[in-house]
């Protein structure tokens, strides 16, 4: 750590930071707190949506069950062999693309379209974002007790006024503190990004990275600044987290 | 209100989504495996064939395996009486290693590889040089909250002060009451962080590519990059191990609430 406030020949100075807010260095914070932010809203509303629909009344027992279990795996499932598998599926000659292309005349890579860009990186990362949102939403929204609906529709409230009035204000502190548990998830991802693009779209990790490879030469305090910075950044997002943490902890029992 | 016996229509459409979302790419895997190396006709188990004898799938993945029963051991080693000992006297203090615990999401494995290449360098060859030196190391560190909250689960759901007196009555000694009374008690904790510990490991790229081993994950990338269709092989392989693992931890976390999130592969 103390490393991103040394010059090469071993004195002090804060260059190195300084640097950091130039390029190529402010893309790489700019791509990366974009996808993150793009896959923890997304992933936050999907994995919301898919958690109540499996949850709510109606839905079998058992169908709760298996998401829990599969997005346990899935959640997991992440770096390298998921890239893998995306390309697999999305990749120039994957099988997705072969069936668009085929069936449906519709190739998308004629239109613009590409696995290997930031729009694929948000794609691949929202298979393990969405899981881990069904994850830590479920006991959420388990705690929004059915009597509390049960006590709305009984005092005559419609169904949007118990959501507007009774849902929405206590999940939306556990919903917050998830976003930004995804934030961080997804800023601090290294493996899958690199599995997927060896490193052409400029993410911090990604350019840490090359530093400690050894395939930038120029000055390794640089690579410890970066790192320096990733850790301001998550260090936020915690300071963000915990009191939402505390919160929506609240009705959870 | 009578409650809605019937599955909601657009709770349907989003749990097809969801299951879309996540079979596809299985599937696509599945389909690009089965294809032949030369003519990329279906459908041949060759490309399993081909990494099954690949010895390097073997010693790579032995080599990941190992590096994660050592880490699994020492961070028992390390948090079983330390959680214990905090349980049992000095309660103040599991906020501020439940804090503790979560330093590791905040310094993420691509900045904490940055700070080990630089502190442990100049430590002997058998530590720096050798994956069960180093990695071990590092892999405690991301091992560290997911056992911590494990066996912090574990621990609260006993009455430690009571087995421990209970223990001691009986005349039974510090490494008697550890090994004996507490140790089964919080079996399934322990497990349940194992498993956790097992897949985090097994699945580890960042670190282990990055301080240069070649292991598991590595040799992954390195079918991913050079070889078409057994990459897919090699990928739902390794997809089977995340799940057997997993499902063990399902096993035995059984009738517990517990959030299975792992950080490491990413």
């Amino acid at each position: 750590m103390i490393g991103a406030f040394q010059s090469p020949d071993g004195g002090y100075t804060l260059d190195n930071v300084r640097a950091l807010f130039d390029e190529p260095y402010r893309t790489a914070f700019k791509n990366s707190i974009e996808v993150s932010l793009v896959t923890a809203i997304l992933g936050g509303v999907f994995g919301l949506l898919i958690a109540y629909s499996a949850i709510r009344d109606g839905t079998p027992r058992v169908i709760r069950t298996g998401l829990t279990t599969f997005s346990g795996v899935a959640a997991n499932f992440a770096g390298i062999p998921l890239a893998a598998a995306f390309i697999s599926t999305l990749g120039v000659l994957g099988v997705v693309t072969e069936f668009m292309t085929k069936q449906l005349g519709y190739n998308p890579y004629d239109h613009g379209f590409s696995l290997f860009t930031k729009t694929g990186i948000e794609i691949v990362y929202l298979y393990f974002q969405i899981p881990l949102m069904i994850l830590v939403i479920a006991p959420a929204i388990d705690g929004l007790r059915r009597e509390w609906r049960e006590a709305a529709s009984g005092l005559g409230a419609s169904s949007f006024q118990f959501w507007r009035y009774v849902g929405t204000p206590i999940l939306l502190p556990s919903l917050l503190s998830a976003i930004v548990l995804l934030f961080g998830n997804s800023f601090a991802a290294y493996a899958t990004a690199y599995g997927l693009t060896s490193g052409s779209v400029g993410l911090v990790p990604i350019t840490i990275g090359f530093f400690l490879s050894g395939d930038v030469f120029d000055n390794p305090h640089l690579g410890q600044a970066l790192a320096f910075g990733m850790f301001v950044v998550l260090g936020l997002m915690m300071l963000a987290y915990i009191p939402l943490q505390k919160v929506s902890s609240r009705w959870m029992r | 209100m009578t409650p809605r016996r019937r599955i909601a229509p657009s709770a349907v459409i989003w749990l097809l989504f969801g299951a879309a979302y996540f079979l596809i790419p299985l599937l696509a895997s599945l389909l690009v495996s089965l294809r032949d190396d030369q003519t990329a006709k279906c459908c041949t188990l060759g490309n399993y064939g081909y990494i099954l004898h690949d010895h390097q799938f073997w010693s790579t993945i032995r080599l990941s395996f190992i590096v994660a029963l050592e880490t699994i051991f020492l961070t028992l080693l390390l948090l079983v009486p330390t959680v214990y000992w905090v349980h049992l006297k000095v309660p103040r203090l599991r906020p501020l290693i439940g804090f503790l615990a979560l330093v590791p999401f905040v310094v993420a494995p691509i900045i904490l590889v940055v700070g080990l290449l630089d502190v442990y360098r100049g430590t002997p060859q058998w530590f720096y040089g050798e994956p069960y030196g180093f990695l071990t190391a590092a892999y405690v560190i991301l091992a560290f909250p997911y056992m911590y909250f494990s066996l912090d689960t574990g621990f609260r759901s006993i009455d430690v002060h009571t087995l421990t007196e209970a223990s001691q009555s009986l005349g039974a000694g510090w490494p008697t009451t550890l090994f004996r009374v507490i140790l089964p008690n919080i079996r399934a904790a322990a497990l349940a962080g194992s498993f956790l510990t097992l897949a985090i490991v097994m699945g580890e790229y960042t670190i282990a590519s990055l301080a240069q081993f070649n292991v598991f994950s590595v040799y992954v990338q390195y079918v991913n990059q050079n070889k078409g269709y057994p990459a897919a092989a090699v990928t739902l392989l390794a997809f089977a191990i995340t799940w057997a693992a997993m499902l063990a931890l399902a096993a035995v976390g059984r009738g517990r609430r517990m959030a299975p999130v792992a950080e490491g592969a990413r």
